[in-house]
This record gives structure tokens, C-alpha cells and sequence, in this order.
């Protein structure tokens, strides 16, 4: 009997039968493997082929919450979408905030599992216990906000949804899952994954109180979080004050932020795009997700120029970067524009700003011919940045279709794979591994292709004392970051409360809530399963230690300008000590030791 | 006399104030069961929330046939006594604001009791959107707020 944290059931659908089953959330898997990425995750394992093909029927999608998710543990309001992802076909867990996941758990359900495709396109009204498939061919072809506006509209007002937009429709391998109409799981591609069963959305509504197994250690542990958080530089201030895009100055003034498609990690007119800017010209207010303290969601909108009158969320920092640095551009407001049009579009920005990028540096190098593209498309141009856009969300023509399908495809059409900044085809995001070490070992090894927030060393290597251009240390660095990042996605909080938060205080909170008995060791190894389990599936899906790699211009171009000037990334003097601290042989396979030791044999 | 306090422009819609009410009066965290509401307007993505301003004359206790609820003048809270409840709902309907409702299972009135004089929802709202402060200081506190504003339009035309 669980105790506390989970709400106990799981809600299967299956679409090509419209058949719904409600089962048990087992108690031996949500002790083992914590909650959302990890239980979904191991869901998978379960369940699913790694071999499929990810937008074929047999692919399945998890929609998990975890067990802090709906209670007032700070920053609580994360789901995950986990599945075997459109983009690159490993495992895929892109996590949310807003106010979905909580309103899903009190609805009474720890999961959904989608599974098959239904006939026509449908969207599920999830209410208190029950679910109702309902059709959705009018809601197709709306962008994320219409679509969260009429399921709200047809179900109740004060809803969590979850949707996708036009570009997921059209199967681009980088569009997003969209939660009220503003948030996004923005990575993998899992918003085809969705498209491709015809499930445009859902709406989820519950009256279930969430129980913990510890009233009293559940307050103490989440107070005394609160009260770190409140205290802490980011959350406390600068999250607040300017958001993430706060980074913006603080990442170029180590010269770590790639530019023209990195071909420098250095961007003169930073200071153009950054977070006191943005607060300065576009910033409304802040916004927050269920329970957050932090609130970097920023509400902004445009006052002048030729885009003047659009308002949204937005930017962050990593599109501001995708969008702005990445393609040479300055024009904050062209930036912004950019990122809202991403958004209605449903369109992973920072793999649409890193795929502009490319199509900019091949153009410029004359790698794609100029009768393909309608316009100059060279960096620098904020006209050519929207309306790539625009070609990527419509794909109204086959360059659109090309862009679509992220900078990996785009480059390999034309000849030049190099040109794509990815690792697993996945566009790495803003920090730039020639600058800062670390973190190109955690682009080269993150489970679902390059990605910041797998292992967010920066807090370290930037943010913290740790030298950022030195090699020791940074495999370590790397594992227990990835960790303890595992595990603490799995309870349902943000990674953002790293900023102030150490392993123990979240396993605190997730023991008190869920009544197991966990210390941060057992924290750490929980998450260490986590990772281990998500590396077999990708093992079993045919990747290999060859996949484990870095963009070849980070090795062979160094920083042109800025303070990490002739800097470039070598990835061989952090790989082999990665394996060896993980347990793995020399080809990146866990050891049956490993395997013992997390008790995962079952999965091998 | 402490009132809570509501600043609109602070709130970022996190709902921790919902939570961290239902969970203090019932153990169980569930927005249903929160005294306090945060209604979201996500076109312009404002935020509003709404929590019993314990009127003075309060319609909720003029309707209220078992004197149930009765004003406190010493503490200035309109107390519910659930014993002398008959649950007629009177209240609900007599109430303006929609501060006073059944919880979550359509049973029981519940409205908020300040927690005692130590309101917890304040205790979540890191953004300060909800203060619990004496009527006087919030009244002055507004007052500076709107003649720094008089002040700086008599600055500015100075200058020129």
C-alpha cells in the first residue's frame, strides 16, 4: 500500500480501439524508480520495441507526473512526456511545467499510457477517474493557444491542458507537447509522436486531494526548501528579476555563448539580447508554475518596430540564444517574435534556431543553392530568421519541409552532416563545450540526444567554483549531476531548484511525501538506475559509443573571440573516465556488476 | 486590525497559496478544498486572487438562520462554527465575492479563519502577493505609492 505522494492509478488508452483500462501504480516500481521520467521510463522498457519505429502505431507515449507533483513542494509543476522520440528514436523524456500535471493527479490518475492511433483526429476529457475520447477534427490544424482555448471552452475553464500545434501535425521531428497553451516539452520530438495517433490534445480536471505519508516531515522538508530557495541568488533574486535570460550576459561574459552556429562562442552585441533587455523593453510580468517560488516564466510583449502589438511568454534563455546569437541576430524584438511564432506553431525553439543557424552557414558557404530559398538567408538577418520561421511551422514549400525536420536532415540533404551543431540529431543548446568542458560530456552522453538539462553542470562550472576549462574532475562532475537530475525529475520538481537545493533536501521531501525510506544515496542510486535503464533502452535501439560524440567543428574550429579565444572541446579526455565511474565497459555498456548493483537485471 | 492582503500585480499564478491553505485545514492537498482561489486569465495572463475580506456587516452571517457565523469585533474574523451548521447554503449565495463555498465533496461550508492570526497561504507567496498586515500600514503604504508618483510628475516639469 503506498502511503502517500502517488494517487495510486494509471489510465491506459488505447486508440485504435478506444478501449480504457484503469490499473494500479505499483508500489515496487514507484519506490525504485520514483515517479514520472523514471516509472515512465521503465513503462517503456516494459512495454515497447526499442526498435519501433517512433511514429509507427506500436510506439506508446507516457504522460507522468510525479509523486511531489500537486502538493507545495516548490516548484512541483513538471510532467514528462516520455516515449521513443521522433526525433532521433531514443528514449524521449521532454518534461513541462504549468498546471497540467497537477490537475491530471488530482483527476486521479499518476500516468496516462497512450497507445495506438486512432482513425481520426480525437482529443481525451479526463474527469474525476473517467475519460471521455472525443473528436477533435475542428480542433486540427489550430495552433496550441486555439486548441487549449476550445478544449477549456468544451470541458471546464479552469482545465489543464495539454495539446500540440500545426507543426506536430505536419510530423516536423522537432515540434513540441504544449501544456495551457504556453508551456512546452519542448525536446525529442515528441509532439509527432503524439500527431502521428491523431491526438491532437487533453483536458484533465479532478477534485482528489493529494495525501503525503508525513504531514508533519512533508511541511518541515518543504518549508525549509522554501526557505533556501528564497535565499538562494537565482531563485530568491535574479530568476525573479530576469528570468534565465539572465544567462544571456553572465554565459558570453565567459565566452561560452556559441554564435553563427558557433562558429564563435562569443557574441559582441549580447548585451542586445539579454535578460535586463528583455525586462527593460518586453517584460510584463512574471509567471509561475503550479507551486513555484522562482516564476522565470516571463510575460512579455512587443512595443515597437514592425512586430509591435504581439504579446506572449517568452523567451527564455536558450531560444534567445537559438534564435539570436546562434543566428548571428541582435534585434531582441525579432528574437521575441521568433520565439512566439515557435510557440503557436508548437516548435521546439531552441532546435528551430539551432536548424536556422545551419541552413544560414550552409547558405552562406553556398551549400544550398539560392533558387531553394526565397529570400538571402544570411546571419544576422532578422527577416530571415522569421520568415525561416514561418517555412518551418507551414512547410509551405520544400525548404520548410527540409527545415522541419531539424538541422541533422537539413545538412545531410545538402551534403554537409558537419554542419548540423547536434549529437543523436538532437541540436545542442546554449553553452558552448569549447568554453566550458563539462558540459560537452553531457551533450555527448545525455540519453536523449545533446541537451543542457539532463546534467546542468553550468551550476558548477559557471555558476559555482569549479574552473570550467579544465578536464579533471568533469567526468564525476558530469555522472553526479546527471543523477541526481534523473532522480529529481522523477518526483516532479525543477531542475531550476538545484540553484539552491542539494540532493538531500529533495530526498527529504520525496521520502516524507511518499513514506519510503530514502537518504540522498539512495537518491543518487535511484537516479543512477534511472540513467542506466535509459541507456540499455538506447542500447537496444542500436545506438552505440559512437553516438556518444560532439559536433567536429567544436574539436576543429577553436573560439575566434572573446575569453575563451582559441579554445576547442576534446571529448576523449572526459569519455573513457565517464565509463569506467558508470561501470561500463569500454564500449559504453553497463557491466554486469553495474546491473547487479542496481538491481536492474530484469531489464537487460 | 491585520487583514490579508491582496496585490494583484504580484501574483504569478503559481497556486502554492491554494495548496498550502487545503493542506493546513484538511491534511490533503486539493485547490477544492483551498480557502483562497486564484482565478487565471491566460489571453493576458493575469492573475487574480480572491479570499474572504471578512466584511464588517457580512451578508454571509445577516442570512445565516443558526448564527453559525458571527463577526469577532475583537479579532475581526467572521468565524464559522460547523457545529451550528445546518448546511441551508444561505451564505454561499448571500456572499458577493464567492469567498464562502462547500469543500470539495459538496458537503461542508468553508470559508477562511486567517488561520488563527499566522495565515499560511502568506507563508508560500514568495512573490509577496499576499501580505497579512494592519489595515493602517497597507493604507499608508498606498499612500507613498501614489504621491511618489505625484512627486515625480512635479520633478519631471521642474526639470523642464
Amino acid at each position: 500500500m503506498i502511503k502517500g505522494g502517488y494517487v495510486g492509478k494509471i489510465l491506459r488508452v488505447n486508440l485504435t480501439d478506444g478501449s480504457v483500462n484503469i490499473e494500479d501504480t505499483r508500489e515496487d516500481w514507484a519506490e525504485k524508480y520514483v515517479g514520472g521520467r523514471g516509472y515512465g521510463t521503465r513503462i517503456m522498457m516494459e512495454e515497447v520495441d526499442p526498435k519501433v519505429d517512433p511514429l509507427s502505431e506500436d510506439n506508446k507515449v507516457i504522460i507522468a507526473t510525479g509523486p511531489l507533483s500537486s502538493t507545495y513542494a516548490p516548484s512541483s509543476g513538471r510532467v514528462m512526456v516520455i516515449t521513443k522520440g521522433a526525433l532521433n528514436g531514443a528514449i524521449a523524456c521532454s518534461n513541462s511545467g504549468g498546471h497540467f500535471g497537477a490537475e491530471l493527479k488530482r483527476a486521479g490518475f499518476d500516468f496516462i499510457i497512450i497507445e495506438g492511433k486512432a482513425e481520426k483526429p480525437v482529443y481525451l476529457w479526463i474527469n474525476k477517474g473517467s475519460v471521455e475520447i472525443r473528436d477533435a477534427s475542428d480542433m486540427w490544424g489550430k495552433n496550441v493557444k486555439e486548441a487549449d482555448n476550445i478544449m477549456k471552452e468544451f470541458t471546464h475553464p479552469e482545465a489543464g491542458t495539454l495539446e500540440i500545434g500545426p507543426a506536430a501535425e505536419k510530423l516536423s521531428l522537432i515540434s513540441n507537447v504544449t501544456f495551457d497553451g504556453h508551456r512546452a516539452a519542448g525536446r525529442t520530438g515528441v509532439g509527432a509522436v503524439l500527431a502521428s495517433k491523431n491526438l491532437k490534445g487533453m483536458s484533465a480536471r479532478g477534485n482528489l486531494g493529494i495525501k503525503v505519508a508525513d504531514n508533519e516531515a512533508f511541511a518541515k522538508a518543504v518549508y525549509n526548501a522554501r526557505d533556501i530557495l528564497s535565499k538562494d541568488a537565482f531563485s530568491g533574486k535574479g530568476g525573479a528579476a530576469l528570468g534565465t535570460p539572465l544567462l544571456v550576459n553572465v554565459i558570453n561574459s565567459v565566452g561560452g555563448l556559441p554564435a553563427n552556429n558557433a562558429h564563435d562562442a562569443y557574441f559582441e552585441n549580447a548585451n542586445n539580447i539579454s535578460g535586463e533587455e528583455l525586462a527593460a523593453n518586453n517584460l510584463v510580468r512574471n509567471e509561475g508554475c503550479d507551486s513555484c517560488p522562482i516564476a522565470c516564466g516571463r510575460v512579455t510583449e512587443i512595443r515597437k518596430g514592425k512586430y509591435k502589438g504581439n504579446h506572449g511568454v517568452g523567451p527564455e534563455y536558450e531560444p534567445i540564444w537559438a534564435l539570436g546569437s546562434m543566428c548571428g541576430v541582435d534585434d531582441l524584438d525579432a528574437v521575441v517574435m521568433a520565439s512566439y511564432l515557435c510557440d503557436d506553431y508548437g516548435i521546439d525553439s531552441i532546435s528551430a534556431g539551432s536548424t536556422v543557424a545551419c541552413a544560414m552557414d550552409l547558405y552562406e558557404f553556398g551549400y544550398i543553392p539560392k533558387e531553394d530559398v526565397p529570400f538571402e538567408l544570411r546571419f544576422g538577418s532578422s527577416d530571415a530568421l522569421i520568415e525561416s520561421i514561418r517555412l518551418m511551422g507551414e512547410q509551405s514549400n520544400e525548404f520548410g519541409k527540409l527545415l522541419a525536420q531539424g538541422s541533422y536532415r537539413l545538412a545531410e540533404h545538402y551534403g554537409h552532416p558537419e554542419f548540423s551543431m547536434s549529437v543523436k540529431k538532437q541540436e545542442f543548446p546554449a553553452y558552448d563545450p569549447r568554453a566550458i568542458k563539462g558540459i560537452g560530456l553531457e551533450y555527448a552522453t545525455s540519453n536523449r540526444g545533446a541537451c543542457h538539462v539532463r546534467g546542468y553542470t553550468i551550476a558548477a562550472e559557471v555558476l559555482g567554483g569549479v574552473d570550467r576549462l579544465t578536464y579533471d574532475g568533469k567526468a564525476g562532475l558530469t555522472k553526479i549531476f546527471q543523477d541526481l537530475t534523473a532522480a529529481l525529475d522523477s518526483t516532479g520538481i525543477c531542475l531550476f531548484t538545484t540553484f539552491g537545493l542539494q540532493g538531500k533536501e529533495i530526498a527529504d521531501m520525496f521520502a516524507s511525501a511518499t513514506g519510503f525510506e530514502c537518504d540522498v544515496d539512495e537518491f543518487l542510486k535511484k537516479g543512477e538506475r534511472i540513467w542506466n535503464m535509459e541507456r540499455l533502452f538506447n542500447i537496444k535501439a542500436g545506438f552505440t559509443k559512437d553516438d556518444d560524440m560532439l559536433p567536429e567543428r567544436l574539436s576543429n574550429e577553436p573560439v575566434k573571440t572573446g575569453p575563451s579565444k582559441g579554445e576547442t572541446a576534446d571529448l576523449n579526455k572526459m569519455l573513457p573516465e565517464y565509463y569506467s565511474l558508470r561501470g561500463w565497459d569500454d564500449n559504453g555498456i553497463p557491466t554486469m556488476d553495474k546491473i547487479k548493483e542496481l538491481s536492474i537485471e530484469d531489464l537487460t | 486590525m491585520k487583514l490579508l492582503t491582496i496585490n494583484i500585480d504580484k501574483c504569478t499564478g503559481c497556486r502554492a497559496c491554494e495548496y498550502a491553505c487545503s493542506f493546513v485545514h484538511t491534511s490533503e492537498f486539493n485547490p477544492l478544498d483551498s480557502r483562497i482561489h486564484v482565478s487565471e486569465f491566460l489571453d493576458d495572463f493575469v492573475f487574480i486572487p480572491s479570499v474572504c475580506t471578512q466584511c464588517e456587516d457580512a451578508y454571509c452571517v445577516s442570512v445565516c438562520p443558526t448564527h453559525a457565523l458571527s463577526k469577532n469585533t475583537a479579532t475581526g474574523i467572521v468565524e464559522f462554527d460547523k457545529d451550528k451548521c445546518i448546511g441551508c447554503k444561505q451564505c454561499v449565495m448571500a456572499c458577493p465575492w464567492g469567498s464562502i463555498k462547500l469543500n470539495h465533496a459538496g458537503k461542508e461550508i468553508i470559508k477562511c479563519d486567517m488561520c488563527g492570526g499566522d495565515p499560511e497561504c502568506v507563508k508560500v507567496c514568495h512573490a509577496k502577493a499576499l501580505e497579512y498586515s494592519e489595515v493602517e500600514d497597507m493604507v499608508m503604504d498606498k499612500k507613498h505609492r501614489n504621491a511618489i508618483q505625484y512627486k515625480e510628475l512635479i520633478t519631471q516639469q521642474e526639470g523642464v
